[in-house]
């Protein structure tokens, strides 16, 4: 047995049957980062020190009988998710040196469920892009090939992921930030529904598509993350007074006929979007004939303003990042810089050296489309679709359980080939906004590799707190495809 | 849509921040490129159709208004790039 082939299914039996500890454990993923993150960079911060006394913890509480979901398993955060007393960055220049004073939700929550938080990973920027590569501090690789782009804004958690650098990560997801990297690198990602799991402590980029959510190798181990970080929160109001369900019940069969009854929805608007890679279009109607086979029916539904999303997207949240980015003004925390003469000065001069080029493009196309004479045309038209593009989902709801769809258009592109083209880049978000714009909750399996070896995802979407349905639907199409069970070479 | 470089000066100037010359027309000319695509909209029949709330619940969420414990000054003020005792200091504000 190795200990970074472990799922946090199989690291979870083997501690409560004493027959690993979680200090070997977690010492051996610390050593296998050192060994091999310096050419993935998957990671902006790692706590030796504090991860191997929180394994020591665990093991103390298993000797005691006295465990918790996570108890012993080491998992890492998405460096925009608050912990106390551990630099956040945001991967900026603006916050490098911050240090929260407070844990945000979902870290509480996993410390309380024993958790061992073995690091904070690599991100775009302020979670703007789709590459990892607006990080301020470095670029990470796809461990797959390391030629490649890992996808974005978590890169970092599903290249750390990927590598089995942890066994769980964390990542936050506004436009595809935790779908489209989880399906360059080959592991399962999903974005809960909008309100299912609390924001507070997550570093605001558009805050009514912001949702953090889980990286990890299987779709039940998926289904235990959740399950820890869902659930209302006083200290979030857009925390959702929804029940939480026993998610495990996703995984009570799994047979040929699993899926009896279920119905898959074909958005044909997905099928005619201009560019789409003959490889994701092969792995797509693979994966289409594996749910047919499981029992599923499969239809053709329509989301008519398909074609409006990324416009859409484009202006609603850079509008809420240049209202939430508007805080770091260099005054109560993050980078301050002096050198100007009055205050105006050190507002211009924090901004401009503390964040990266994507950040300030944003901002200024959301000052745009805020400013008086445009805030009609721009943000208030787009706020009219992103309606439009909620009815879609709602009607497409009433005739199928969940939406099949490609994660991206394309495989992992080379590091470098999009940078110089922003409108590009966001046009590969085409079949992840949209659930952010609804607000449904979204999950990227592993469903193949291209010629070049690179992983390609299938995405499912369903209805708002039905990720009961992805889960299911997702756990039975991994049980048959069983690639899971692939992992790059390091 | 087309964005001149005056305009993301202004733009530069209302969200605080300094374009730096040499990326002022490059940044002019990444935004007209954007905002020409998201011309489309105006292709959209919004007619009568309400904008997003901004929120999918239709309760108003409300607490007591209590006192509580906080961390206290020494902690919040820990990130303070400047400080003087329990205040945080800025540059002159009025010339």
């Amino acid at each position: 047995m190795k200990f970074h082939e472990l799922t946090i299914e199989a690291a979870r039996k083997l501690l409560i049957n004493r027959e690993i500890s979680s200090f070997d454990l977690t010492s051996d993923l610390l050593d296998r980062i050192e060994t091999h993150d310096p050419g993935i960079n998957a990671f902006i911060t790692i706590d030796r020190e504090s991860a191997l006394e929180q394994a020591a913890k665990a093991d103390k509480d298993i000797a005691n009988n006295e465990l918790s979901t996570l108890t012993g398993i080491p998992i890492a955060l998405k460096d925009l998710l608050c912990t106390r007393g551990m630099r956040t960055t945001c991967g900026s220049k603006i916050l490098e040196n911050f240090v929260p004073p407070y844990d945000g939700t979902v870290v509480k929550r996993l410390k309380e469920n024993g958790a061992v938080i073995i690091g904070k990973t690599n991100m775009d920027e302020f979670a703007m892009g789709s590459s990892t590569e607006n990080s301020a501090f470095k670029v990470t690789t796809n461990p797959w090939n390391r030629e490649y782009v890992p996808g974005g804004s978590s890169g970092g958690s599903a290249a750390a992921v990927s590598a089995r650098f942890c066994c769980a990560a964390l990542g936050s997801d506004t436009g595809g930030s935790i779908r489209q990297p989880a399906s360059h690198c080959g592991v399962v990602g999903l974005k809960p529904t909008y309100g299912r799991v609390s924001r507070f402590g997550l570093v605001s980029y558009a805050s009514s598509l912001d949702q953090i959510g889980p990286f990890t190798r299987t779709v039940k181990d998926a289904g235990t993350m959740l399950q820890v970080i869902a659930g209302h929160d006083p200290m979030d109001s857009t925390s959702a007074p929804e029940e939480v369900p026993d998610f495990s019940r996703a995984f009570d069969r799994f047979d040929t006929n699993a899926l009896k009854g279920m119905t898959a929805g074909i958005p044909k608007e997905y099928l005619s979007v201009e560019g789409i890679d003959p490889e994701v279009e092969q792995v797509f109607n693979r994966s289409k004939k594996i749910l047919q086979d499981l029992g599923v029916t499969v239809k053709e539904i329509s989301l008519p303003h398909t074609d409006y999303v990324v416009a859409a997207y484009y202006i609603i949240a850079p509008c809420e990042a240049s209202s939430n980015l508007a805080r770091y003004d260099g005054v109560k925390y993050g980078l301050r810089d002096t050198s100007g003469e009055d205050l105006m000065d050190m507002y211009k001069r924090t901004k401009s050296r503390g964040f990266g080029l994507e950040v300030q493009r944003r901002i200024i196309i959301g000052t745009f489309a805020l400013s008086a004479g445009y805030y009609d045309a721009y943000y208030g038209r787009a706020s009219q679709v992103r309606t439009l593009i909620m009815e879609d989902f709602s009607r497409a709801f009433d005739t199928c359980d969940f939406i099949l769809s490609p994660v991206a258009p394309a495989p992992a592109f080379k590091i470098g080939e999009k940078m110089d083209d922003p409108l590009t880049m966001y046009l590969t978000d085409i079949f992840t906004l949209s659930a952010n714009m609804a607000g449904v909750p979204g999950i990227s399996i592993p469903a193949g590799h291209s010629s070049k070896g690179l992983p390609i995802g299938i995405q499912m979407m369903a209805k708002r707190f039905d990720e009961m349905s992805l889960l299911r639907a997702g756990y039975g199409f991994e049980q048959t495809l069983c690639l899971d069970r692939q992992f790059p070479n390091l | 849509m087309k964005i001149s470089t005056d305009e993301v000066e202004k733009m530069a100037h209302l969200a605080r921040l300094e374009i730096d010359d040499s990326q002022k027309e490059k940044m002019a000319d990444q935004l007209s490129h954007i905002l020409q695509y998201i011309d489309k909209l105006k292709d959209v029949d919004v007619k009568g159709v309400k904008p997003f709330s901004g929120t999918v619940f239709a309760h108003n969420v409300l607490r007591g208004d209590e006192v509580r414990p906080s961390d206290g000054p020494d902690v919040t003020l820990a990130n303070a790039p400047e400080r003087d005792g329990d205040f945080y200091t800025v540059p002159r504000v009025v010339k």
